[in-house]
């Protein structure tokens, strides 16, 4: 069942925030990018879960602790089957970053090599953590350049990973720009040196039909509460033989076999890299979450997406003095940044939140992006499959009136 | 409403900034910079015998910004150091003739922030908030 403008407001209504008003106008959503909003069963669950299921996992013997238990396993099962892994690769973290920071960690004691290939398009999250191991390893990292038109240079790529990279790291969707990048091809090249390459799946994973048994990448991070799950909760996939033979994260309750005065062994996969009590609420309900987004199925939220992307590049021509920072129609998920000749961002964003219109507008956690563009910040647009044609008409019109303002 | 912000003498001032620029005769200069929206300013200051003699500011930044820098830097023209470092936020909003919101009062603050650096002699660059 493809998804249409009829069953994007259908859907909609799913998502209580939708029905609240301010100063008589609806809210209007469009930056998915930073989170999503949380349909009503979602919200429900967790009281749901603290009411009547509440107690700790792995420990009681008791049915309560049992019933806990179960369902935060099957979390894991789901959000492994989401993207095609097995439960034992499926690590729960707090979110994006932290799967990135606790790896970028764990790994600086399993690599040898001398260096880690980044893109030029990487959100701070996956470019902070490897800068502090590159110091901390004494590697090198080196970076894919993006070409003017936002999209990544592969022939440098393939000039880039080498003999001497050990790690390669990349965003599949751009969150500042709105880029997908070909992934396969680099996981491809860091294959053919050994390397072991990661991808940070924050803005991809709540958007497409996702395989990484296909791409055939070592680790994959997504975050729960870009996809209707609550915050706190992110995901961290790896490669089963990697995830054996490196080290936990964190060491403590949860994560061991057995313990004496001398030392410890570990628990079996996932469980290794879950120490301490997780956030088990969390968990459960991100498993419902996965539920209901297979439902309206990836697929379709896909293809929606690119239909509201369409839609809005092209009524953005009627506003005068528009820069997109878009790599177009062909390369761009559901991301539209811009700026207003003449007007700030934070105008722009401030004028807009007048008509209960909210977007992004700033530097997205991607400074380093912003600088090699020579700005400061876009303003940013992001979708979900519940933002309708009417959700953009209503932005069209409020920067209509904006320009207005600054005339 | 954010649009109460906006008024016609704000835009103006944005639109055509007063004391914006290079100024040659600078005795001392400071960037400041607000890494929420990317406002980046410099200020510089001919300061002699104790009195801001002149004063320009230069960069990038948003209407509230640069309107609250504008008449921030025509305000203290003249004025002894003792004098702008009593500067308060409030005074400057009350220059600005507009009300302001906490969110964009890091806009507005900036200029006034990056001055204080100067007189009274702090080190490193002005900033308002780290981000997200």
């Amino acid at each position: 069942m493809s998804l249409n403008n009829d069953k994007a407001s259908k859907l909609r209504e799913d998502f209580p925030i939708f029905l609240s008003e301010r100063d008589g106008k609806p809210l209007v959503y469009l930056d998915n990018a930073a989170t999503t909003q949380k349909p009503s069963f979602v919200i429900d669950s967790i009281a749901m879960y603290y009411e009547r299921e509440n107690s700790n996992i792995h420990r009681g013997v008791y049915q309560l602790s049992e019933n806990a238990t179960k369902k935060y396993e099957q979390s894991h099962k789901l959000a492994a089957d989401l993207i095609n892994s097995k439960k034992e690769e499926m690590i729960f973290t707090k979110n994006t970053t932290e799967s990135l920071n606790v790896l970028a960690y764990s790994l600086g004691s399993y690599v040898k090599g001398k260096e880690i290939v980044l893109t030029e398009l990487e959100h701070h999250s996956n470019l902070v953590p490897w800068q502090q191991l590159a110091k901390r390893n004494k590697m090198k990292l080196k970076f894919i350049p993006v070409k003017k038109d936002l999209t990544l240079d592969y022939a440098a790529a393939e000039k880039l990973i080498t003999e001497d990279t050990a790690i390669v790291s990349m965003n599949h969707i751009s969150n500042a720009v709105g880029t997908i990048n070909d992934v396969k091809r680099i996981i491809n090249l860091a294959k053919e040196k050994n390397a072991i390459s990661i991808i940070d799946g924050a803005q991809s994973v709540p958007h497409m039909e996702l395989d990484v048994k296909s791409l055939g990448c070592d680790f994959l991070a997504f975050s729960s509460h870009k996809m209707l799950g609550p915050t706190g909760i992110g995901c961290l996939f790896g490669n089963k033989k990697i995830l054996e033979e490196m080290d936990p994260f964190n060491f403590g309750g949860d994560m061991i076999k057995t313990v004496s005065y001398k030392g410890a062994t570990w628990a079996d996969l996932p469980w290794k890299f879950e120490a301490g009590t997780p956030n088990i609420a969390g968990g459960v309900v991100f498993g419902e979450a996965i539920k209901y987004l297979q439902k309206v199925g990836l697929d379709n939220i896909a293809q929606w997406e690119k239909t509201l992307l369409t839609y809005t590049l092209e009524r953005l021509k009627e506003i005068k003095g528009i820069q997109l920072f878009n790599p177009g129609i062909d390369h761009s998920a559901g991301i539209v940044s811009f700026n207003m000749d003449g007007i700030h961002t934070h105008d722009v964003t401030s004028l807009l939140d007048d008509d209960h219109i909210c977007l992004r507008g700033g530097h997205h956690c991607a400074m380093p992006l912003m600088n090699k563009l020579g700005i400061a910040g876009t303003s940013r647009a992001s979708f979900y499959f519940y933002n309708t044609i009417g959700d953009i008409d209503k932005f069209i019109t409020s920067l209509k009136k904006i320009r207005g303002v600054f005339k | 409403m954010h649009r109460d912000m906006y008024q016609e003498h704000i835009l103006d001032l944005y639109k055509e900034p007063l004391n914006f620029g290079d100024l040659k005769d600078k005795t001392e200069e400071k960037r400041g910079y607000n890494p929420l929206c990317g406002d980046d300013f410099i200020m510089q200051v001919k300061i002699k015998n104790n009195k801001i003699e002149d004063i320009k500011f230069k960069g990038t930044g948003c209407a509230i910004s640069i309107a609250a820098s504008s008449l921030l830097t025509d305000h203290v023209k003249g004025k002894t150091v003792d004098q702008v470092k009593k500067i308060k936020a409030e005074d400057l909003i009350k220059l600005m003739g507009i009300e302001i919101g906490p969110v964009r009062m890091k806009c507005a603050l900036l200029g006034l922030e990056t001055l204080h650096k100067i007189v009274f002699k702090k080190e490193g660059e002005a900033t308002t908030e780290e981000d997200e």
